[in-house]
């Protein structure tokens, strides 16, 4: 057991198993008690090539799981990594969702946000509360943990994909809309792309409910300190005072939805 | 109520604490949440006249006792200080005086740095010439050499009618001369100090060096004591007016800087070990020994070791 110290030292894990999602997305799985709870995120260090933040997909207390996009260089580095080699992680980082018996929930999902999205529902369920998945992508093929999810008891999934493929054809945030006719939801939790994020932010405040949004920032330390991950205008860090943020605090910032900052701190609209 | 609220360089602050350069100082509206925490003022992180990259991740890591980074000050460049974070700071007025940190590998460049940054009106101009994490790059920072820290001293003080301060190195067998020689070249004062090392930590695991610079600077709890005696032999050699920063993380690490030499004290990594509001409680700290020990204006105890 780790005592709580100021270390953040990164801890040399071994991967266990990586498993094949689709042809751009990999789980690694990890034995190791990293003791995350849903909504927060480590640093993963690919020795000799660089670190980067992901969301815990799942954390049962003795393994963990990533699930990661391959996008740039970092991540097509670590798709080049096989079960038995070491990396390195700092974490757990960040705020968590909670959830409560009773809780009648809805996640919405966009891309890779069905991983983190996925530990959600297992701890929702696990806390007594009724869970409604949304989980979205452009194509069948780029749906990500369908299966993991039908899987859970008082899940009930719902697909949507831009091309009609597999689904409801149209966005997730749609599907939100329609269900909120059916159901009255105490409880709105989303992880994906900003705009669909804000969007989802957008519709729970109509229906009354103060989602609770996974937000990524150009992220370094993880800690609080560097200052590359700090949100206009309140000016502070996600990486501490988030992932987990509420729309209603988010709504506020001109930046959320609009722009993010790269490793130099300059302005990218979305 | 024990007075807090101190002069620097003709430049008044609320209360001796800064936010040291580097920590938090992406942008203006993180410039201005360290100062709704509590800050007396606040200082960017380093300015260059281009974009810089800075070095790949893992750039810092902290331990109960030490902080390490090579963050290799990744900046866009003057143009975004121009464009984005002064116009920011001071919209609606300044909530705190800000201190421009800038930086260059070339002395030429200092000079053109602070000609353009001047016009930003800073109310500081803060010339780092001790990085110890781009020694790669750009070779033994400029403050490691007497000759060098004059001349760059000297053609900014030429370029600028704003006060300027010199950011020393501990890395030096005598920080007093280097001190020295910038007082004569017309700085109005230092900040002191800037990481100490570099130094190296390796994960046994993975057989790397954790840092993906190798090399780091240190900073927290451990330096105290190096930048507690760099502050005060500064002030010996010169007198001039110093922003004691290394360590510091309570409000007796505060008073202990101060009676060194220090006007003001800069806190970076008391942010790792406190978070931002780390700074309020520092202040709260510091009035309550004020308080405690009779001090009616913290401006007594400066130098008082001396
Ligand atoms: C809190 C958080 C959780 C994340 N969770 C996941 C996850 O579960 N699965 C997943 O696949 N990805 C996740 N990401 C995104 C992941 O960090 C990036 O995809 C990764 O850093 C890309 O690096 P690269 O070198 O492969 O690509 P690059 O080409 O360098 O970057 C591709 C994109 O990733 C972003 N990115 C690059 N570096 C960082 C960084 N240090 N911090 C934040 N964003 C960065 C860039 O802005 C760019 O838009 C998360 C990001 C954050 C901030
Ligand atoms: C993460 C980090 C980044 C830093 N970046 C800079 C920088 O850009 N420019 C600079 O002059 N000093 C930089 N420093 C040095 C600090 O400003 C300060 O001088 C040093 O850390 C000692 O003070 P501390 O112990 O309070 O952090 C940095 C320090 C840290 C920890
Ligand atoms: S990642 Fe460094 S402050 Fe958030």
């Amino acid at each position: 057991m780790k005592i709580q110290t100021f270390d953040t030292r990164p801890v040399a894990l071994t991967i266990k198993k990586i498993v094949r999602e689709n042809e751009n997305t990999n789980t690694y799985v990890f034995d190791y008690p990293l003791g995350a709870r849903s909504g927060q995120f480590v640093m993963l260090w690919i020795p000799g090539v660089d670190e980067k933040p992901f969301s815990v997909a799942y954390d049962n207390g003795t393994e963990f799981w990533l699930t990661i996009c391959r996008v740039g260089p970092a991540t097509k580095e670590l798709f080049k990594l096989k079960e038995g080699d070491k990396v390195g992680v700092r974490g757990p980082f960040g705020t968590n969702y909670e959830f409560k018996k009773g809780d009648k929930v809805a996640l919405v999902a966009g891309g890779y946000g069905a991983a983190p999205m996925y530990f959600c529902a297992h701890e929702a369920v696990k806390a007594g509360a009724e869970v409604d998945f949304i989980v979205g992508a452009r194509s069948e093929d780029l749906l990500l943990f369908t299966h993991k999810v039908s899987g859970l008891s008082d899940v009930d999934l719902h697909i949507a994909t831009d091309d009609g493929s597999c689904g409801f054809k149209g966005y997730t945030t749609q599907v939100l809309e329609k269900l909120f006719k059916k159901k009255k939801f105490n409880k709105v939790c989303t992880c994906g792309p900003e705009i669909m994020e804000k969007f989802v932010g957008e519709i729970a405040e109509k229906h009354g409910v103060d989602a609770e949004i996974s937000v990524e920032k150009y992220m370094k330390c993880g800690f609080g300190v560097c200052g590359q991950c700090v949100i206009d205008d309140s000016g502070e860090p996600i990486c501490k005072k988030g992932c987990v943020m509420k729309y209603s605090y988010l709504k506020r910032m001109p930046e959320f939805g609009k722009y993010h900052r790269d490793a130099q701190g300059k302005k990218h609209n979305f | 109520m024990s007075k807090l609220e101190i002069d620097f360089c003709g430049v008044k602050f609320r209360n001796p604490t800064v936010l040291a350069s580097g920590v938090l100082g992406v942008t203006a509206s993180s410039l201005k949440n360290v100062v709704k925490n509590g800050a007396g003022g606040v200082t960017t992180k380093s300015i260059w006249l281009k974009e810089h990259a800075g070095h790949k991740s893992p750039v810092m890591f902290g331990t109960d006792h030490y902080f390490m980074n090579a963050v290799g000050l990744s900046d866009a460049g003057i143009e975004k200080a121009e464009k984005e974070t002064f116009p920011e700071y001071s919209k609606g007025g300044r909530p705190a005086p800000i201190i421009a940190n800038i930086v260059a590998g070339k002395i030429a460049d200092f000079g053109k740095l602070a000609e353009r940054v001047s016009k930003l009106d800073p109310d500081i101009i803060e010339v780092n010439i001790s990085c110890p994490n781009v020694e790669d790059e750009l070779g033994k920072p400029f403050a490691c050499s007497v000759v060098d820290a004059a001349a760059v001293t000297k053609l900014v003080r030429s370029k600028t009618k704003k006060p300027v301060i010199v950011k020393l190195s501990p890395n030096v067998s005598n920080i007093g001369e280097i001190a020295k020689a910038c007082a004569g070249a017309g700085a109005d004062g230092f900040c002191a100090i800037n990481t100490v090392g570099p130094g190296m930590a390796i994960d046994i695991n993975l057989r790397k060096s954790i840092l993906s610079n190798r090399v780091g600077g240190l900073s927290g709890p451990a330096i105290k004591p190096v930048a507690v005696r760099c502050v005060y032999d500064i002030y010996k050699a010169t007198g001039l007016p110093i922003i004691g920063t290394g360590g510091i993380l309570t409000g007796e690490d505060a008073i202990e800087m101060m009676m060194a030499g220090a006007r003001l004290v800069g806190m970076g990594t008391m942010v790792y070990y406190r978070e931002v509001e780390g700074f309020g409680k520092v202040v709260s700290e510091m009035e309550e020994w004020c308080r405690k020990n009779g001090v009616k204006n913290v401006e007594e105890i400066v130098a008082c070791i001396s």
